[in-house]
């Protein structure tokens, strides 16, 4: 199924979406290409230079966005079923995060349509001027396989909280949960034409949206490299502005006053949440010589107790299977890179089992920061495991990489934590916690790890164009 | 017949003009003799005190009337300083030990929201029970007013989880950030004349910025706020949060006003009344005081206004609401070159305003609040003929003739407010003049301003001394609109997000840093 005003794809083609459990297919869908991408860009520039979506008041939108939160939560155990389905996701932390966090984005949003606010200025001479934010068009997402539910609702809600409509092509791997959230869309009372999904492949339907001379701008999460293709696909467009939320190499770094204890259970989540396949996993863990050895005990002792399985149809599962095969072989590839290198692996190191796309939750100790393994992202449930001496040094090898996307910290200190703040590059920064996020918190990386912001009211910025408006005044009483 | 406070729009004139014909016979609907009978019941008559309605502590009650016939609706909790006292150490207890200021504001919006979808739910009782007891036609308030409050409420739920301080740069090694922490405890006390729409002007910036509340609502109309109150414990606000008190303003008025335990005050109402409230401020704890006050506000016709517009603009800024607006149009300042052509039509549309029982369809005016109000209007009138004004329509009790009289910007019925159904119509002849009037009064809360003039339209727009700049149009009110006055009219504004800096002390929080990698 496709959702442009509802229709199949222009060639009748389709693809397949498998479960990572087994490999089976779970459904068939329509695939999108480049003619699909353009209609669907004709619906949405229909829908914003005629349709009522930017003419009605941020208040209405509002209310309307307010219905979309409320259907999404009724519909939580469907919606969260078929993502977890779709993702190789366990169905009660979709639920209650991944589905949560959209109907919270959604509402969040909602509260924030009426609050767009420009300025009244000052101006030398007798002049008066103010500033309209104003809806800028088009936008165009490209979101990722890893979040489907929670990526489609924040890059959703803010555009429409501004009155903008958009194409949205969700991840080959992962297409379902676009296509039924745009239903539940409509059911809210968006009026056809404002969302519009495209489901389709990167090379096709991806990069159609992203040279498109008609989208207004574009926001991308995925890979680096893909970010990169969708920055030149702009440049050579229309210059359509671009925020991306890309890759990441995120250090956790654990001082030897730590709560051991408290820093093992955050080490372990902060890794091997979501199976590995977030951007902000702290896949790079710094532990203080003081404590390194007891730390790593615990760690090992701590991983017996880790179960890989089938999220569905056992409790005590904490890890599902990779999202597919491609993911599956590469993380697989870049453990064999690390034993090859010289790392020494202190748990996992190997797939489970004969079907599906398991793999064991992997930690590498003796790892040198020139190692393949500690330099790029892997993706999957792959710990870096690192000693360091002084904060220093610790602040120098947690910034010596080409990304900038997370960081955590686990220290009593109240100096060394402000210190360690201020001195990491990173856009997010985690003081004895981690994947603490919010609809109010502004998140994205810096560096190669991208640029522009989600959530956060500064996520409406990427929607909105800035216009200043001048007119002479005559005979003002103040100035 | 009306026996009480029915009142035909009063339109008085300045200037030399003399009617050859006789006095014009006031029309407008013809009263009926039985006053409809509402059919809505009304559940809730005691205070609301930590999520109980509760009796008065001293066991009085008081009657709230009924403005068309001046009659009792019914009898409610008449609370003073001890019933006061027992809300505050509720509201206190609610803040410093409860839920509401500790749950996250995501969770306060989500309150709030369901509060605004139960609002919703329950318009039309919560409409005739508004307009029982202030007099107020029934479609203004269903057609208007609740839907105002259900927007307002959900308005501020959306604030509630985008509070932000600054984190500011210091000159020096100093991360400094500022904290807009909820304010504690804060007495409200609310006029008579938008009872609901008030009541969430007051109520829904503070809880959304995670106080509780101690609300006094006016002695005419206690009813619409207890019945609210109680949908919002409906929608999960823990007990404490809310308290309702009905009440005297000498009596638990001014125990809420000098309360050494409230942390802010809150109040609209008269611009005497808001001068005791500040003293009584001042005297016991220092508490933040917000006045919203009263007004003389000048709507400016231009001599390129298109005249029927202006007319029916006019008379709507001064008559909406029976009159009894705080930023009512109430000087009608009308350019010479098109003064005669104004007043004829203005007198015509004053004299077809539709006066009648709030009940019944079509009905634009109701009756005065009560007898005291009325009275202090035909005074004022009385005055205005007695000065030397010319009053050209209505004036009386409904049903009784009128007669003319010539106002000057000097007599009283140009600088006081009368609250009432009276417009006066004054001439001038340049913008730097009618400016000049406009702004010589010690009230400052709205201002009108019709003309096709970009420049015109921006000079006034800059240069009347009012909190609102209404231009084209008039009483236009959204939740994200800032409103309030200057001058007397008021201190403090309402609505938008400068409504929540009301319910918000700020924070400092300043640490050291070392060896920072920037500054």
């Amino acid at each position: 199924m496709m959702y442009i005003s509802s229709s199949s794809s222009s060639s009748g083609r389709t693809f397949e979406t498998r479960d990572p459990r087994t490999g089976d297919v779970i459904a068939s869908v329509a695939e999108g290409d480049k003619d699909d991408v353009d209609l669907a860009v004709r619906a949405a520039r229909k829908a914003f230079d005629h349709g009522e979506w930017p003419r009605i008041s941020g208040s209405e939108r509002g209310r309307i966005l307010t219905r979309f939160a409320d259907l999404v939560e009724q519909h939580a155990d469907e919606l969260a079923a078929l993502e977890s389905l779709d993702a190789g996701k366990h169905p009660a932390v979709t639920k209650a995060v991944d589905v949560g966090n959209a109907a919270g984005s959604l509402r969040y949003f909602a509260g924030a349509a009426d609050k767009i606010h420009g300025e009244t200025l000052k101006m030398q001479g007798q002049f008066q001027g103010y500033t309209l934010r104003e809806p800028l068009g088009v936008a165009g997402f490209i979101i990722p396989w890893n979040f489907p539910t929670t990526m489609f609702a924040i890059k959703v809600a803010p555009a429409l909280a501004a009155g903008c409509t958009m194409v949205v092509k969700p991840a080959e791997q992962t297409p379902l949960s676009a296509l039924y959230l745009a239903d539940l869309a409509k059911k809210a009372g968006i009026p056809d034409g404002v969302i519009n999904v495209v489901p389709g492949f990167g090379p096709t339907a991806g990069a159609a949206i992203a040279s498109h001379m008609d989208v207004d701008t574009v926001s991308f999460t995925g890979s680096t490299e893909v970010g990169r293709l969708i920055m030149e696909a702009s440049a050579r467009s229309n210059l359509k502005p671009v925020s991306l939320e890309l890759g990441g190499k995120s250090p956790l770094i654990i001082f030897e006053d730590a709560d051991l204890d408290m820093a093992v259970e955050l080490a372990i989540s902060a890794n091997l949440f979501n199976k590995g396949e977030a951007c902000v996993a702290a896949s790079r863990v710094y532990v203080q010589e003081g404590i390194y050895d007891q730390f790593e005990k615990k760690l090992a002792e701590r991983m017996k107790s880790w179960v890989v399985g089938d999220p569905f149809n056992d409790p005590r599962v904490n890890q599902g299977p990779q999202v597919d095969k491609v993911q599956y072989d590469r993380v697989l590839s870049y453990i064999d890179q690390g034993k090859r290198e010289g790392a020494t692996v202190l748990t996992g190191g190997r797939p489970l089992g004969q079907n599906g796309y398991y793999i064991e939750p992997t930690v590498f100790t003796n790892v040198k920061e020139d190692m393949t393994i500690a330099k790029e992202e892997i993706f999957g449930p792959v710990m870096c495991l690192m000693k360091f001496k002084t904060v220093d040094e610790a602040i120098e090898r947690a910034n010596d990489t080409k990304y900038g996307l997370g960081a955590g910290v686990v220290t009593r200190d109240l100096d060394v934590a402000n210190r360690v703040v201020r001195s990491v590059r990173a856009g997010v920064v985690w003081v004895n916690c981690y994947f603490a996020m919010g609809s109010d918190v502004p998140f994205g990386g810096r560096k190669m790890s991208g640029f522009g912001k989600d959530e956060g009211m500064h996520a409406l910025d990427k929607f909105l164009a800035v216009k200043s408006v001048v007119t002479p005044l005559k005979g003002s009483p103040w100035m | 017949m009306y026996k009480a406070r029915a009142l035909l729009p009063g339109t008085l004139l300045h200037g030399r003009h003399r009617f050859s014909t006789a006095p014009a016979v006031v029309t407008g609907a013809a009263p009926n003799d039985e006053p409809i009978q509402p059919c809505v019941e009304i559940k809730h008559t005691q205070l609301l005190i930590n999520g109980n309605f509760v009796d008065a502590a001293s066991g009085k009650t008081f009657s709230t009337l009924d403005p068309r016939t001046g009659e009792a609706i019914a009898r409610v909790a008449e609370g003073d300083a001890e019933d006061i006292n027992r809300a505050v150490a509720a509201a206190r207890r609610a803040f410093d030990e409860g839920p509401w200021p500790r749950m996250s504001a995501y969770e306060r919006c989500r309150v709030l929201l369901r509060f605004a979808d139960l609002i919703e739910s329950h318009a039309e009782e919560i409409a005739a029970l508004e307009t029982w007891d202030s007099g107020k036609p029934l479609e203004q308030a269903a057609g208007a007013e609740v839907p105002m409050v259900a927007r307002f409420v959900r308005y501020y739920a959306g604030w509630a989880d985008k509070i932000h301080g600054l984190v500011v740069p210091a000159d020096g090694p100093h991360h400094a950030q500022v904290l807009h922490e909820p304010i504690g405890v804060a007495g409200q006390i609310i006029p008579w004349n938008f009872p609901l729409l008030m009541f969430a002007w007051k109520v829904a910036p503070a809880l959304a910025c995670g106080n509780t509340v101690v609300l006094k609502t006016a002695e005419q109309t206690p009813l619409s706020a207890l019945y609210v109150a109680s949908l919002l414990h409906e929608a999960g606000v823990p007990e404490g949060v809310l308290n309702v008190i009905s009440g005297f303003g000498p009596t638990a008025g001014a125990a809420l006003c000098s309360h050494m335990d409230v942390d802010k005050l809150a109040f609209t109402g008269s611009t005497g009344t808001g001068k005791i409230i500040l003293e009584l401020a001042a005297r016991s704890n220092l508490k933040p005081v917000t006045l919203e006050l009263g007004g003389k506000s000048p709507f400016v016709v231009m001599d390129d206004a298109d005249v029927d517009q202006a007319v029916e603009l006019a008379h709507h800024a001064v008559f909406f609401n029976q009159g009894q607006c705080c930023c009512a149009g109430s000087r009608t300042f009308v350019h010479e070159r098109v003064y005669d052509e104004f007043v004829e039509k203005s007198k015509a549309r004053a004299l077809n305003r539709v006066v009648g029982d709030p009940f019944r369809k079509g009905v634009e005016q109701g009756p005065q609040i009560d007898g005291e109000q009325f009275k202090k209007i035909l005074q004022y009138v009385k005055s205005g003929v007695d000065t030397g004004a010319t009053l050209v329509a209505g004036g009386e009790r409904v049903g009784d003739r009128g007669f003319y009289v010539h106002p000057t910007d000097e007599m009283k019925i140009a600088q006081e407010e009368i609250f009432g159904p009276v417009q006066t119509i004054l001439k001038f002849r340049g913008v730097e003049e009618v400016m000049r009037r406009a702004n010589a009064t010690p009230y400052g809360l709205a201002a009108g301003v019709f003309t096709r003039s970009l420049d015109v339209a921006n000079t006034m727009a800059r240069a009347l001394r009012a909190g609102t700049v209404w231009i084209n149009c008039y009483d236009v009110f959204d939740a994200a609109i800032p409103f309030g006055g200057f001058k007397m009219s008021g201190v403090g504004r309402e609505k938008g997000p400068y409504g929540l800096r009301n319910y918000l002390q700020t924070k400092s929080v300043v640490t050291p840093i070392r060896d920072a990698a920037w500054l």
